[in-house]
């Protein structure tokens, strides 16, 4: 049978009552993850098949305590919720509440009660509630709401198949109300009812109190709302407090009717043991170390094999490709250009899913709130918050799955601060340029017989960029203007067992928006990147060949010799060569010459490009062997000077440049999708470079 | 007036009011209403944010916060 009914259902609740694995219950693969138009959460739908006949579109809403927003993206409840033009207006809504905590739940649902909405309640973490000692009238509470009432487990899927035939059944509003607009109000709420031919009072009442949330109004209906405000000298959250109380007080003399035991605290003990040990001065600390060193651990040895394989696999279909294309500008541009470009984004792919995998058992345990509560006192202090640490230290393995992870930040600016100095975090990518110019300017002895000078030197480029990431916030605390008061006011959940296929279901979200989001960015500035390192302005690159023949026609090399040194021609005469050219007046200052010029602005593709670049140039073919490269760039002469190019100031001044410069297109493209615009990568942009200009100038300087 | 962040671990009052309007909407949609009761669990290791119980549930808020929550015992 054909379906027939097609319904949108808005799925509410407060953080932590289980919505996301209600979500993932009833729509398993079939989400699709979008934007909500001006704000950064992620809007969440997915198709579920109710009956033979029936299918719902369900829109998963942030988690919220109250129809009144506290934050920016929680405006998006209002706007889908009061709004009948908004294509996302629900038919119909499921509220998912936590049995254990039945009294703050209730409060949204009488709001939305009130708005006219026909909803359900889905009575999660019954189980709990039950070990609690709990017991709820679920009949009487039914009738009280006037709104059925149904249990669910939405970790283990029971009471899913009920709760689908009450979604696809016909459902009437609620003929309860619980909050009669203020006598005050109620004039001006006549008025709006009558221009926007509002049937519901509180639909109305909510125009004048939320008017900036409802996008779809008209900058003459805004004016209209305003004048209106004005006459009755109505303003936002006037009646809030006593709206608040008075939905309670209705909610308590419910909960006195159905409740039939009250629960004890008794089944919290375990959960308020382990906070003894979590929270504690010492263990609490060392724990959350041990935890990063595992995290760590993982993201290296557990993602080497995998990105190995990634670039494997990526170099035999180029190679593959190279037997079975036509020649051609086209065939360079997939084989040089596209192919490694869309390498370039699926090679980061192991490092992502592995973090946010134990992000998201971190937050799934409820360890995440522990770890906010314990950090936030420190992050404050420069102008951060607690819910910064996670993506700070995300951004030691890589600064783009740290950037997502910072939508957890309630606070814009708190967030975007965290946004803003998170790529100072010494990424891996840097890794391999560390390792190369470490080994190639500090000798490898060692001081009291276990310092290693060169780890040492290693374990100060981190804390180098760990310190720069520390003084920006702390700078930007005083510059950026906060647009809301930045909260910690945050539920501590009970400490569960994570759901697997909660974790499964956001590492595949997570690598999606990366792959699909970022990597359009990344391919295209590849391809920029691969025409500039491949075309030159006359004809110079089509007689590379004969031009090196000739200048090396008395030597004798061998054929390999003779392709790299036709390569390094060419991308000398490129236009990237060229933009390296000139660009050395500028870099001249900080010690490096053309060549190291060309891998600069190869760089901001990717960092790690800088070593495969020197490789090219130094006429090394394909090759990203580290001890060759280290043994070419060794007797690299500064012809000026007759020493060797790579001096400890050089070295040094390199990698001072490195640490602080932005020089990650991928990045850019995450910062330019969580803050909407180009305006915060450009000065990131600018920021980072500026900084990295002036400290490696300083350094070389300095050291020469 | 005593407020919450003058508290004690273990020690239990009643919250009698609010002196900031802006988070008292925020506290009360959390079940935080004058006359509930509320518990001083546990501090972070550097004496803030702090960890309550209120409503049946925990909470975790900065003392600045718990400073504008008056209690009454």
């Amino acid at each position: 049978m054909a379906t027939i009914n097609k319904f949108k259902i808005a799925l509410v609740g407060k953080p932590n009552a289980g919505k996301s694995s209600l979500f993932n219950q009833l729509t398993g693969l079939n989400q699709k993850i979008g934007n909500f138009p001006g704000v950064t959460v992620d809007k969440r739908t997915g198709l579920c098949q109710l009956n033979p006949a029936t299918q719902a579109q369900i829109i998963d809403l942030p988690g919220i305590y109250s129809f009144y927003p506290r934050t920016l993206d929680e405006k998006v409840v209002t706007e889908i919720l009061a709004d009948k033009k908004n294509e996302l207006y629900p038919d119909r809504v499921v509220l998912i509440a936590d049995a254990t905590n039945l009294k703050n739940c209730l409060l949204l649902l009488t709001q939305i009660i009130d708005l006219g909405l026909p909803v359900i309640l889905a009575l999660n973490m019954m189980d709990q509630a039950a070990k609690a000692g709990l017991s709820i009238d679920l009949i009487k509470l039914a009738i009280q709401l006037d709104v059925p009432v149904v249990m669910i487990n939405a970790r283990n899927g029971h009471g899913i198949e009920e709760l689908k035939k009450l979604m696809a059944a016909p459902l009437p509003a609620s003929s309860k109300k619980f909050y009669p607009i203020e006598k005050e109000a109620k004039p001006a709420t006549e008025k709006i009812k009558e221009r926007f031919h509002l049937a519901n009072d509180y639909v109305a009442y909510q125009f004048l109190q939320q008017t900036k949330s409802l996008v779809s109004l008209s900058e003459e209906e805004r004016a209209f709302i305003t004048e209106v405000s004005n006459h009755y000298q109505l303003f936002p959250g006037k009646y809030q407090g006593a709206e608040t109380i008075l939905r309670f007080g209705a909610i308590q003399e419910i909960l006195n009717k159905v409740i039939v035991k009250s629960a004890n605290n008794e089944w919290k003990r375990t959960s308020k043991r382990i906070d003894a040990i979590v929270t504690h001065k010492i263990w609490g600390y060392l724990i959350f170390f041990a935890l990063l060193f595992l995290v760590f651990q993982s993201i290296f040895a557990w993602a080497e094999l995998p990105m190995d394989l990634i670039d494997l696999g990526f170099a035999h279909l180029a190679e593959w490709m190279a037997t079975h294309l036509p020649q051609g500008p086209v065939f360079d541009l997939i084989t040089q250009g596209i192919i490694p470009g869309i390498g370039g984004i699926v090679i980061f792919i192991p490092q992502i899913a592995i973090l946010f995998a134990f992000i998201s058992i971190l937050e799934e345990s409820g360890y995440m709130a522990r770890v906010v509560f314990l950090m936030d006192k420190i992050m404050r202090k420069v102008g951060l918050n607690g819910k910064s640490v996670v993506p700070l230290i995300s951004g030691l393995a890589c600064a783009i799955p740290a950037i997502m992870a910072t939508r957890t930040i309630e606070s814009w600016k708190d967030r975007l601060i965290t946004i803003f100095v998170t790529p100072f975090m010494s990424c891996s990518a840097r890794l391999p340029v560390y390792a190369i110019l470490v080994a190639l300017i500090v000798p490898e002895e060692r001081h009291f017989g276990i310092f290693n000078m060169q780890g040492i030197v290693l374990m100060g480029l981190y804390l180098l960029g760990f310190t720069a990431a520390m003084c920006s916030a702390l700078v930007m605390k005083f510059i950026i203007k906060a647009k809301e008061r930045s909260l910690l006011i945050m539920e501590m959940p009970t400490y569960r067992s994570p759901k697997w296929s909660n974790v499964g279901l956001t590492i595949i979200e997570k690598t999606k928006s990366f792959v699909f989001e970022a990597g359009k960015v990344i391919l295209a500035i590849s391809i920029v990147l691969w025409v500039l390192a491949s075309y030159g302005p006359g004809d110079k690159l089509q007689n590379a060949e004969k031009n090196v023949l000739e200048s090396v026609a008395n030597q004798r090399l061998t054929e390999e010799g003779l392709e790299n040194r036709i390569a390094a021609y060419k991308l000398e005469h490129s236009y990237a060569g060229i933009i390296g050219k000139s660009i050395e007046p500028a870099i001249r200052p900080l010690g490096y010459d053309w060549k190291i010029g060309i891998a600069l602005i190869t760089s901001f593709a990717a960092r790690e490009v800088f070593v495969g670049t020197l490789a090219t140039i130094y006429s090394l073919g394909g090759t990203e062997d580290e001890t060759t490269v280290k043994e070419r760039l060794r007797t690299e002469i500064n012809p000026e000077t007759g020493e060797p190019r790579y001096t400890p100031a050089v070295g040094f001044s390199l990698l001072v440049f490195y640490t602080f410069a932005m020089q990650c297109m991928s990045t850019l493209a995450v910062v330019k999708r969580e803050t909407k615009g180009w305006k915060w990568p450009m000065i990131q942009l600018a920021y980072m470079t500026g900084l990295a200009y002036l400290s490696a100038f300083i350094v070389f300087q300095s050291l020469s | 007036m005593k407020n919450v962040a003058e508290m004690v671990p273990g020690e239990i009052g009643v919250i009698s009011g609010f002196t900031d309007e802006f988070l008292s909407l925020k506290l009360m949609e959390m079940g935080l209403l004058p006359g509930t009761a509320v518990q001083f669990n546990f501090t972070a290791p550097f004496g803030d944010p702090i960890c309550i119980s209120v409503s049946g549930y925990d909470l975790s808020l900065r003392l600045e916060e718990a400073a504008t929550i008056s209690v009454f015992n």
